[in-house]
């Protein structure tokens, strides 16, 4: 199994790539675009602030994922690499971001809960049974560190047609907020994988076992 | 819903774990690796190594203990003691934890604190508090104070004061050390836990003093913990993680149980 961690400097790829190859990937770490062209799998991992994620605009990475999109390569976008995938967020509204799945990303709201949400929180999987989640609880325990979420997508179809997903896993801290999101061949999560013990390993594993139909 | 986290502590030496008792009187409880893997089989939700070493000699050694130790280590990793600059913090990064813990050089610095988080991120960077009540003052908790150097320096600030500091400047969690409990197994010092925890948003790691799982309830309670931290208590067999979070459970306290 070949996979492909994009480094754009947005904090540290150790644990994510110690985790892949404990499962077996031959894992490339990359932060050149032509490097797109010919991976197999994609993983855009990140931590901290979204306005990292201006980097993969000023290297030409974000047209090199979306070409990859596009050729149906399986694509896991992790934390700020999932919120990427959305159009933006409001911790730094000028910067744009895939626009993949609908939405903004929002600041938890203040209250008497602590910001960041850190800590292991269960997932409650969609119904459709997404195949990230493949033989686990459904309730199952990850690692999650984050300020910002990604508001929960319901199933919906706007008026041209076009279908949007419902998220493929929630979770509920302060509010009801999207822990995985999958659709096609791209995926997202909001936890670590890389930290969430035996769950976030197989979740890995389904990943990376993964076959676009 | 989010779960009350169990931390297990390795105070290493010489890439050896040894549990001190109110910072003296060491014994040797074995290889950090080993330990380390095994808290996270049993239910540990997260590990803090922390290098109780302090010379230069012992600087390789750590890094190769906290490489060995995260090899296959697939829950948060934390590692703390000695780390003085943005470069040290990087280099134990790169050897595999996850976040760091730094104590008196933030005190000493207090720009570290923002200077490893904009490489890291800000959930990498745990400021750890040492703090003692100060039964001089009228508010013995709100004004515990902070101490350093294995609880010789008083640094004359309030544990509180510099809470709210290091959150400000960027700190994504606090570990705090209650000194007069540490080593006691007579129970963290919750009104001193619950001081601090209500005066930042961040996440409060309470430590010192865990003896009974009652002790854990009443921090996770009274305390306003957000997570707590306990060495002594699972390194001899006194009892695992998931024994101690099973009886939590039944108290009601969200805890998280693998299967």
């Amino acid at each position: 199994m070949q996979v492909t961690v994009i480094d754009y400097k947005a904090g540290n790829l150790t644990s994510v790539v110690k985790a892949l190859r404990h499962l077996g990937a031959e894992v490339e770490v990359t932060d050149r675009p032509e490097q797109l062209a010919k991976a197999e799998r994609i993983i855009l991992p990140g931590v901290g602030h979204f306005a990292a994620t201006r980097r993969l605009d000023e290297t030409g990475l974000t047209p090199a994922i979306r070409a990859a999109i596009d050729r149906r390569i399986p694509f896991l976008g992790i934390c700020v690499g999932m919120q990427w995938l959305l159009q933006g967020s409001t911790e730094a509204p000028d910067q744009p971001g895939l626009g993949f799945f609908p939405g903004i990303c929002q600041r938890f709201p203040d209250g008497d809960e602590k910001v960041p949400h850190v800590g292991w929180n269960s997932i409650d999987t969609n119904m459709v049974g997404p195949k990230l989640f493949q033989g686990l609880r459904h309730c199952e325990y990850v690692y999650f560190t984050h300020s910002y979420y990604v508001p929960r997508l319901t199933l919906m179809c706007d008026r041209d047609g076009q279908l949007y997903p419902a998220s493929a896993a929630d979770t509920d801290y302060v509010v009801n907020f999207a822990a995985a999101l999958e659709w096609d061949n791209v995926f997202g999560v909001q936890f670590h994988p890389e930290k969430s013990g035996e769950a976030g390993l197989r979740i890995l594993k389904n990943f990376l076992e993964f076959r676009p139909c | 819903m989010l779960t009350r986290r169990i931390i297990a502590c390795l105070d290493c030496r010489e890439g050896r774990v040894v549990k001190g008792v109110q910072f003296v009187d060491l014994i040797d409880a074995g290889d950090p690796a080993a330990l380390a893997h095994r808290h996270a089989q049993e239910g540990a939700d997260e590990i803090v190594l922390l290098d109780i070493t302090a010379t230069h000699e012992g600087r390789a050694t750590l890094l190769d203990t906290v490489r060995r130790t995260a090899q296959s280590l697939f829950v948060p990793f934390t590692v703390g003691g000695g780390i003085r600059t943005a470069a040290d913090a990087e280099a134990v990064f790169e050897a595999g934890a996850d976040k760091v813990s730094i104590n008196s050089a933030a005190l000493a610095d207090p720009e570290l604190i923002g200077q490893i988080g904009a490489s890291f991120g800000a959930q990498a960077v745990i400021v750890a508090i040492d703090a003692r009540r100060d039964p001089d003052s009228p508010d013995p908790v709100r004004n515990a104070r902070v101490f350093t150097h294995g609880g010789r320096k008083d640094t004359g600030r309030t544990a509180v004061e510099w809470a709210r500091e290091a959150e400000s400047r960027g700190a994504g969690e606090i570990l705090l050390t209650s000194m007069d409990s540490d080593g006691t197994r007579n129970g963290f010092d919750c009104e001193l836990t619950a001081a601090v925890s209500s005066a930042v948003r961040i996440p409060v790691i309470a430590s010192g003093g865990a003896g009974t799982v009652a002790h854990f309830a009443e921090v996770f309670g009274a305390g306003k913990a957000d997570a707590a931290l306990a060495a002594s208590i699972f390194h001899f067999g006194v009892s695992s993680a998931r024994s101690l979070k099973l009886e939590l459970a039944k108290t009601g306290i969200p805890v998280r149980l693998p299967c």
